[in-house]
């Protein structure tokens, strides 16, 4: 206790103030980001609802001048796109996570952790440029949907590595002490304790990568390319919604960017659904 | 007591340490019983740190030993060597021997992980796994070691154990609830019932009551009394009134200047109390530090 009563007072009284500038400041930040979101989720659903109808769920592309058609190609393509990239890179990543949180030990978990943080640092475009020389170029010989796969995958991996290394740092030591305790094998605490008790992060983590990848255009241009036809050939060139909105956009015609606006309200709608899906499946545990 | 057969050159080294010689022995039982576990200068180690040294200790059939002693003397870090967590903190790692009826616990040959499903373990906290359910739990240890059981047999099994931990009369309504839902004194029962459902010959319990309140130690307590006719229990405390109600023999470890704990003295827990031989077991059970 020093200084006298007014000097004590109006120390307070500046404390007040700086604590009042401080919290303006940081919901005036908070305003902005929310209002930004809202302001581009409003817009694309302003811009995008008009060119909705079932025909634009259902239908493929129509050359310019006809009316009608839709993005069914594209909107399957995204679907087997996160598909394909899902399988590889889900697994991959949690592999990786597992590596280097549980097997800390081990003298490659340092550079498997700088590894994910390189590739997460590539610009997609590279990334595309990559399995372009390998894959098209080279394995498979021409676009193919699993080359955009594969490309996507390696977008997705670090994001799932990182995200689920995280997760796993959180479940608690003493289950993993608790049940080597119980004579299990190591393999096993991982498989049996430590993932399930990480699920909801784990899956949290894929939705976050899924949901990344599935707005991708760059390294789709160079990979999957695009189809106006239905396929689900993973040989052969497909669509894709970013691909989609890409042509749509840098189109002259009017119609088409009413159809751009409309595919990138299907991506932001397809992109939630798997979100909400996969949040759901994550809740069920017991109570 | 008998020395399983080994290598003759360890043996040698057994014989020329001369175990127990330098400990305090209080008077032994009119009747020796046999030994479940016993370990010979057994030495713990943090990376270059060492620990524990030196402790030789045996461990009663059927019988509760306390192992006491303040903080930091590496009582925990001993109970840990008995059943090779130790070594799974990173860094760590032991040397001497450790006898499991006649198991080398620290043979080349034998593997950790079944020397841990033949010694249990009980935590300082209460660590039930979350997402499982109180059941589940009790059915971890058998589902992990991968035991085939039908449905039927599982479920025996789960209510034999919960009985075992004097938890089933609290817990048969809610037996698919997730165990964390439980409280700290019933959860330690259930990690008590998860560790005996593997049937382990040995149950380590490392201050099981510490993270508890008196009523829920009290239970604990009656528990490891009951239990120590099935199984052979070492619990480590720094509760000296908890080691003189549950235990039959009290072993007093130290940490000397150097940091190493060492066991200063080993006998019945009466005598331990009422007429320590070590000086620093008497400043110690009076409350003189620690």
């Amino acid at each position: 206790m020093s200084g006298s009563v007014p000097a004590r007072h109006r120390v307070a009284v500046r404390r007040k103030i700086a604590g009042g500038v401080v919290l303006a400041l940081l919901m005036l930040g908070t305003l902005l980001a929310v209002a930004l979101l809202v302001t581009i989720l409003g817009y694309v659903i302003f811009r995008g609802l008009p060119a909705l109808n079932i025909d634009f769920f259902t239908q493929r592309p129509l050359p310019v001048g006809e009316t009608g058609g839709g993005v069914a190609p594209a909107l399957i393509g995204t679907l087997i796109l996160a598909a394909v990239s899902g399988a590889i890179a889900i697994p991959i990543g949690i592999a990786a996570a597992i590596f280097v949180v549980e097997y800390q030990s081990g003298r490659f978990a340092a550079p498997v952790r700088f590894a994910a943080e390189l590739i997460a640092g590539l610009p997609s475009i590279v990334i595309g440029v990559f399995v372009w020389a390998f894959l098209v170029r080279g394995v498979v010989g021409h676009y193919a949907a699993i080359a955009g796969g594969v490309a996507l995958a390696l977008i997705m991996i670090p994001i799932v590595a990182r995200t689920v290394e995280e997760v796993l740092r959180l479940v608690p030591h003493s289950l993993r002490e608790a049940a080597l305790a119980l004579g299990a094998p190591k393999w096993k605490v991982i498989l049996a304790i430590v993932l399930p008790t990480a699920r909801a992060g784990v899956i949290t983590a894929s939705v976050l990568a899924l949901a990344r990848s599935a707005g991708e255009t760059a390294p789709l241009l160079l990979t999957a390319l695009g189809n106006d036809f239905f396929s689900t050939d993973l040989l052969r060139p497909i669509g894709a919604l970013p691909l989609q909105i890409y042509r749509y956009a840098i189109s002259p015609y009017d119609d088409w960017h009413t159809k751009a606006w409309g595919a990138s309200l299907v991506l932001v709608i397809v992109i939630g659904a798997i979100g909400l899906a996969l949040r759901v499946v994550a809740r069920q545990r017991v109570r | 007591m008998s020395v399983s057969v080994r290598e003759t050159k360890s043996r040698e080294a057994v014989v020329a340490a001369e175990p127990f010689e330098q400990v305090a022995q209080s008077a032994a039982p009119a009747a020796p019983r046999a030994i479940a576990m016993r370990t010979e200068k057994l030495s713990a180690y943090y990376g270059a740190a060492q620990a524990v040294g030196d402790v030789d200790l045996s461990f009663e059939v059927g019988a509760v030993t306390a192992i006491i002693g303040p903080s930091g003397c590496g009582k925990s870090t001993l109970l840990r060597c008995l059943n090779r967590m130790h070594e799974t903190t990173p860094g760590a790692r032991a040397s001497g021997r450790v006898l499991l009826n006649d198991v080398e616990v620290y043979d080349p040959k034998t593997d950790p992980v079944e020397v841990r499903s033949m010694v249990g373990m009980v935590f300082q906290k209460p660590n039930p796994f979350p997402m499982m359910s109180v059941y589940d739990n009790v059915a971890a240890g058998p589902r992990l070691r991968g035991w085939k059981m039908t449905r039927r047999e599982m479920d025996d099994l789960v209510e034999r154990n919960l009985r075992r931990a004097a938890l089933w009369d609290e817990v048969k309504d809610k037996l698919h609830r997730s165990g964390a839902a439980l409280s700290g004194g019933q959860q330690q029962r259930l990690c008590i019932a998860r560790a005996l459902a593997t049937d382990p010959s040995v149950l380590l319990m490392d201050e099981p009551c510490s993270a508890l309140d008196p009523i829920a130690t009290y239970k604990i307590e009656e528990l490891v009394r009951e239990l120590s006719h099935e199984v052979t229990i070492v619990i480590v405390t720094h509760n000296m009134q908890q080691a003189s109600r549950v235990s039959e023999r009290t072993a007093f470890m130290l940490a000397a200047d150097d940091g190493i704990g060492r066991l200063v003295e080993y006998g019945k827990t009466d005598d331990l109390f009422t007429m320590p031989r070590d000086q620093r077991t008497e400043a110690y059970i009076t409350g003189r530090f620690g």
